[in-house]
């Protein structure tokens, strides 16, 4: 059974908009636009998509704190709505612009009342507090109240808090905003790691691309509250065109460049004792090989294609129907 | 032999056990996030105190050297001082975190805790109040009979039933604002709702006059209908003895009654506006 499972989730919400001196109109805005999506238990799942796409709303309806307009969801085989408190002990939420931490108490008094409120058992609720203690560094400001913290120390203070009743699934609705770079890095060094463990499954949304690239092995695109892309990151360079550059340094210029047998090749490119590979997908070792055998290399390099410029391009076109390949 | 799997479940005792312990740990966290703001403290008690002066002299004029609504003047000074620190206790006025928390969107995250929001609420509050009742209710009890002639109990009973009528008062009064706060969640905003509820409560809980100097039917209709009377006035009535004994009990009853009520219309209310929650912001 998968953690996470959408059937044609939607989500109008109706607004007022003026309409002369004293009228009002009422209009519907669909904000999540029938998603259907399976999450598998353990899985890194980045949730991305331009802001008003519907991220956020998806992940308030997953969590139980909205209730869709239509559609079905199970979080935990529970329905996030009507079993809203029993799935509060299965899933951790971090929200990037709030806080859920006690404003006014020291963050170990939060800690000491979270193992109360969630009833977790004494020796658990240390064994993980002291392994979020060591891995982002939380001693130095335990006992600061919350509203004397920094951002990038909450934040710390945020992941731990939602991690202390051991959830099995773990929404972090963007958690690296505002940070700087050093606690940027322990956020996602730490969410890594918990990855790697496998038996939490992470549903991230970010407008961060580095936190996908860095954590999460599948991406989901929304546009217009409808699901554009689901798949590996590669995949979506590959549907969208994006190619890596094999840039060679020679000693000396060759008349042609050499063809490498298996590289899907686009372009080459030769300027004098440069030569510029566009390759479609993989093909670096090929690329190389084939060099190596006709010229003496001074330098390569391996230029990545850019996820920002994907997802730029993904945002500005009209949405692909998912079910048509591109 | 074949053998059999059983699954037990936990017993209810052990779940009531549990589930007061979370409600002891969130009024103690309430406890001390209130504690911390010591200057605040300090600051209230100054001016119900200043406040306590004024009122008992007016009242006192307005007694002369007999009694007036049924209460002496001892029994007038005690009603004064003693609603002078509960004002605080009950916390009247003032409280706008619910509507606050709706406005901002923040109540996303007491929607996502295991316990469910007007128990955790309620928790925090009576934690509140138990710190109100060190450090605001205290200090005007001790200044008031230093400078005015005041009435102490004379039965024992007096004072359990007074306390029960404090704790009651508090609940009660904590279901009000919620109430009023939670007009927030269709509005998005309670100022007007609050605004309405300083004036009306200041009045209608007996805490400008005691609510005896009213005619006997306004009297009557204030207390079974509306929950007003059973914040404040209730409370220092049972405490000053205004009323025999049974009378006192009849209306600690009325009180409790009212709490329930309440307590009742906040879960009914936060059902409802769960339902057409928007969460504001991303």
């Amino acid at each position: 059974m998968s953690v996470i499972e959408l059937d044609g989730l939607r989500k109008e919400f109706t607004v007022r908009v003026k309409a002369g001196r004293l009228r009002r109109e009422k209009r519907t805005v669909t904000a999540v636009d029938g998603i259907d999506l399976r999450v598998e238990r353990g899985e890194l799942l980045g949730y991305i998509g331009p802001n008003g796409a519907g991220k956020s709303t998806t992940l308030k309806m997953l969590t139980g704190v909205l209730s869709p307009s239509a559609g079905q969801a199970r979080v935990c085989g529970l329905r996030p709505v009507a079993d809203r408190t029993r799935l509060a002990l299965r899933i951790g939420v971090v929200f990037g612009q709030r806080s859920q931490l006690w404003w006014d108490l020291p963050l170990a008094d939060s800690f000491d009342l979270l193992r109360h409120l969630y009833r977790v058992p004494a020796a658990d609720h240390a064994a993980r507090l002291r392994r979020c203690r060591d891995l982002l560094d939380l001693d130095a400001f335990l006992d600061t109240p919350v509203r004397q913290l920094s951002l990038g120390q909450r934040m710390r203070g945020e992941l731990t808090a939602a991690l202390l009743h051991g959830p099995q699934v773990l929404f972090l609705d963007e958690p690296t905003i505002g940070l700087d770079v050093v606690s940027k890095q322990a956020v996602r060094g730490f969410l890594a790691e918990l990855g790697r463990a496998g038996d939490t499954t992470l549903v991230l949304t970010t407008h961060d691309l580095a936190d996908i690239e860095r954590l999460c092995a599948r991406l989901v695109v929304i546009d217009h509250g409808r699901v554009v892309h689901d798949g590996s990151i590669a995949a979506l360079h590959a549907r969208y065109g994006s190619r890596r550059l094999v840039v060679a340094e020679l000693d000396a210029p060759l008349p042609t460049p050499p063809q490498p047998v298996g590289a899907p090749l686009h372009r080459v490119e030769a300027d004098g004792r440069r030569l510029v590979y566009t390759l479609e997908s993989a093909g670096v070792a090929e690329v190389v090989s084939a060099l190596a055998g006709v010229a003496a290399l001074r330098d390569v390099s391996i230029v990545e294609p850019d996820i920002e410029d994907v997802v730029a391009r993904l945002y500005r076109t009209p949405a692909p129907d998912p079910r048509r390949p591109a | 032999m074949g053998s059999v799997t059983a699954t037990v479940a936990p017993s209810t005792s052990a779940n009531v056990t549990r589930w007061f312990r979370t409600f002891g740990a969130l009024s103690r966290a309430g406890f001390r996030r209130y504690a911390t703001y010591r200057q605040a403290a300090f600051a209230g008690v100054v001016t119900n105190t200043v406040f306590g002066f004024l009122r008992c002299s007016v009242l006192l004029a307005a007694a002369g050297s007999g009694t007036v609504g049924g209460y002496g003047r001892d029994q007038l000074a005690t009603f004064v001082w003693v609603g002078q620190g509960l004002l605080a206790v009950v916390l009247l006025w003032g409280w706008s975190d619910l509507a606050d928390r709706i406005r901002t969107g923040d109540v996303a995250s007491d929607l996502l805790r295991p316990v469910h929001p007007v128990t955790s609420y309620l928790a925090t509050d009576l934690g509140r109040a138990g710190y109100a009742a060190l450090s605001r209710l205290l200090p005007p009890v001790l200044v008031g009979p230093l400078f005015f002639d005041v009435y102490l109990p004379s039965r024992w009973p007096t004072v359990g039933l007074f306390a029960v009528s404090v704790v009651t008062a508090v609940v009660l009064c904590f279901g009000c604002r919620f109430l009023v706060n939670a007009t927030a969640y269709w509005w998005q905003d309670a100022r007007g709702p609050l605004l309405l509820w300083t004036l009306g409560s200041g009045v209608l809980a007996g805490l400008y006059f005691p609510l005896r100097f009213l005619p006997e039917w306004l009297q009557l209709a204030l207390w079974f209908g509306t929950p007003f009377p059973s914040l404040l006035q209730t409370p220092l009535d049972v405490l000053v003895e205004r009323d025999p004994p049974a009378t006192q009990v009849g209306l600690v009853a009325l009180q409790l009654g009212w709490a329930v009520l309440v307590l009742g219309a906040c879960r009914l209310v936060q059902r409802r506006a769960e339902r057409r929650l928007v969460v504001q912001g991303g």
